[in-house]
């Protein structure tokens, strides 16, 4: 059996998507830029994308700016803020700890710049409360940036919450929406969004693509110069085909957002409820405030990359936070901020499942991990400690 | 793929893997914080290491270096086990990706310290 669960890592492209891309590359292959018919026709594709993107969001076409992914749209939301920040004497940031790498390095380079950053506890369910958010604000608050729902664990935020909190302040509100958007409804007026990012490859889309939603009235600054793309805000030709086939993506996971949630979350609680019954594991984050697809576990007495391995070899694709594979000496930082020790982070699990997975996809994961998992705790000396006395378990 | 065919083999399936009740030196370095840990166990009859074992809990490649290690001592003289370098291991596993490379070391180590430990129970020839 052949069973792709790291969808949170990249999605297939869907055969709309697909098409919409070739069709484009075949037929509005014109620069829109030019003032011919042939480029024209391109730039009447170019907006048309861009009000399919704008009507998944509840936003207005011309507060939608095309970027090459995720990164670009969180660096530049981010960037943004800090240059309105520097002429307004706002030098403060509030984020969370467990944000996208796109998020904190960007943080950390506006911290080396005099920036002052506040990283918001996520508790052991990975949650933010507004009401957190609000007692940190302060006099020089200029921006609150908190992922709608995090890459690892899938713990959604109470993001309109924090939006409202937000406003009543004065203060920018970015969110990191790559993993919410196609998945979760997003309305940005509703929910109090000053910025939001998103990545077409997270919802069947192309990979290299992406938008930043930026509300009318927020001066951005580019960070890529040279042409008046994007109200001159984002230089460089528009990748037109993937921005349509994003379009076409993000109109087909959204028109069918409530059935695929459905469909998603009743088998991402099956896999839960069977991983649940491998002793000495965890679910990481809350349960019921995450994303229908996403699935993150940690076992004790196991290293995470051997336990990917051994999957990939029965055919499983899904990923982990262990050390080895996040290539750096420490595990994975969202499970470091959840509170859990390094050696147990260590030994962590994400399954992250789509509408086209099943329910014997689901048996068949649960009975691979638990031989697995139990393949590996029997080889190994933590293991061996952990079950002898000399250590003690950190879950029951 | 990330590893060559010899560790995937090794990783898949290791030599020697399990515990040993009468063993004449016990080895365990590594640390569960950094995410390796290895166990070694090794019998020794008239200065020669007749039988060895291990347990690790670690990544691929951690296993895989265990496992090659296990082989490499296994029917050797206690002397020319000690000089057995991690460089040694990694040709043996026809090499590891750079960030791997001190799984190996700790497959040197985890020799060295059963080997210490057999030394110090049974005293240097």
């Amino acid at each position: 059996m052949k069973i792709y669960a790291d969808n949170a890592a990249t999605t297939r492209m869907s055969k709309t998507a697909r098409d919409a891309m070739v069709k484009c590359m075949d037929e509005y292959y014109g620069n829109p830029s030019s003032l011919y018919t042939i480029g024209q026709l391109a730039a009447s594709k170019l907006l048309e994308a861009r009000e399919t993107v704008a009507g998944c969001i509840n936003a207005d076409p011309k507060e939608i700016y095309f970027t090459s992914g995720g990164s670009e749209a969180d660096n530049q939301a981010i960037i943004s803020a800090a240059e309105f920040g520097r002429k307004k004497n706002k030098l403060h940031i509030i984020s969370t700890a467990f944000e996208h790498h796109a998020v904190l390095h960007t943080l950390m380079k506006l911290e080396r710049a005099g920036f002052e950053v506040t990283y918001l506890d996520v508790h052991e369910n990975g949650v933010v409360t507004a009401d957190e958010v609000e007692a940190a604000i302060r006099e020089d608050t200029v921006l609150v940036t908190i992922m709608y729902a995090n890459n690892e664990i899938g713990t959604i935020q109470p993001v309109k919450e924090i939006g409202a909190v937000c406003k009543k302040h004065g203060v920018w509100f970015h969110t990191d929406a790559v993993q919410a958007a196609g998945h979760v409804d997003i309305d940005v007026v509703e929910q109090n969004i000053d910025m939001l990012s998103i990545s077409a490859h997270k919802f069947h889309g192309p990979k290299g693509t992406g938008a930043l939603y930026a509300r009318t009235g927020i001066p951005l600054t580019n960070i890529i110069e040279g042409g008046a793309q994007e109200k001159g805000k984002r230089a460089g030709t528009e990748n037109l085909p993937a921005i349509v086939s994003m379009a076409a993506a993000l109109k087909e996971a959204c028109d069918g957002i409530v059935p695929a949630a459905e469909k998603v979350t009743v088998l991402r609680d099956r896999l839960i409820r069977g991983l649940k019954k491998i002793p000495h594991s965890k679910l990481n984050g809350d349960a019921d405030k995450r994303l229908p697809g996403t699935v993150n576990f940690c076992f004790e007495g196991i290293e995470g990359e051997s336990l990917l391995l051994l999957l990939d070899a029965r055919g499983i694709s899904a990923s982990s936070g262990s050390a080895c594979t996040s290539g750096s000496l420490d595990p994975s930082h969202v499970l470091l901020a959840l509170g859990l020790p390094h050696e147990v982070a260590h030994g962590s699990l994400r399954l992250s499942i789509d509408e086209s997975n099943t329910e014997e996809e689901m048996d068949y994961i649960i009975s691979s991990v638990s031989d697995v998992v139990e393949y590996l705790r029997d080889m190994s000396p933590v293991w061996e400690d952990l079950s002898t006395g000399k250590k003690q378990f950190y879950f029951e | 793929m990330l590893y060559s065919e010899k560790v995937m083999d090794h990783f898949q399936n290791p030599r020697n893997v399990g515990k040993m009740d009468d063993a004449d030196g016990i080895g365990e370095v590594g640390n569960a914080k950094c995410g390796d840990i290895m166990k070694m166990y090794i019998k020794v009859n008239d200065g020669i290491i007749t039988d060895v074992k291990f347990n690790t809990f670690g990544c691929g490649s951690a296993i895989a270096s265990s496992s090659m290690a296990t082989e490499m001592i296994k029917g050797k003289p206690v002397e020319e086990a000690l000089e057995i370098t991690n460089k040694a291991v990694v040709e043996a596993l026809d090499g590891l990706p750079a960030q791997k490379i001190h799984c190996s070391v700790l497959a040197e180590e985890a020799i060295k310290a059963a080997i210490e430990d057999y030394y110090s129970k049974h005293g240097k020839e």
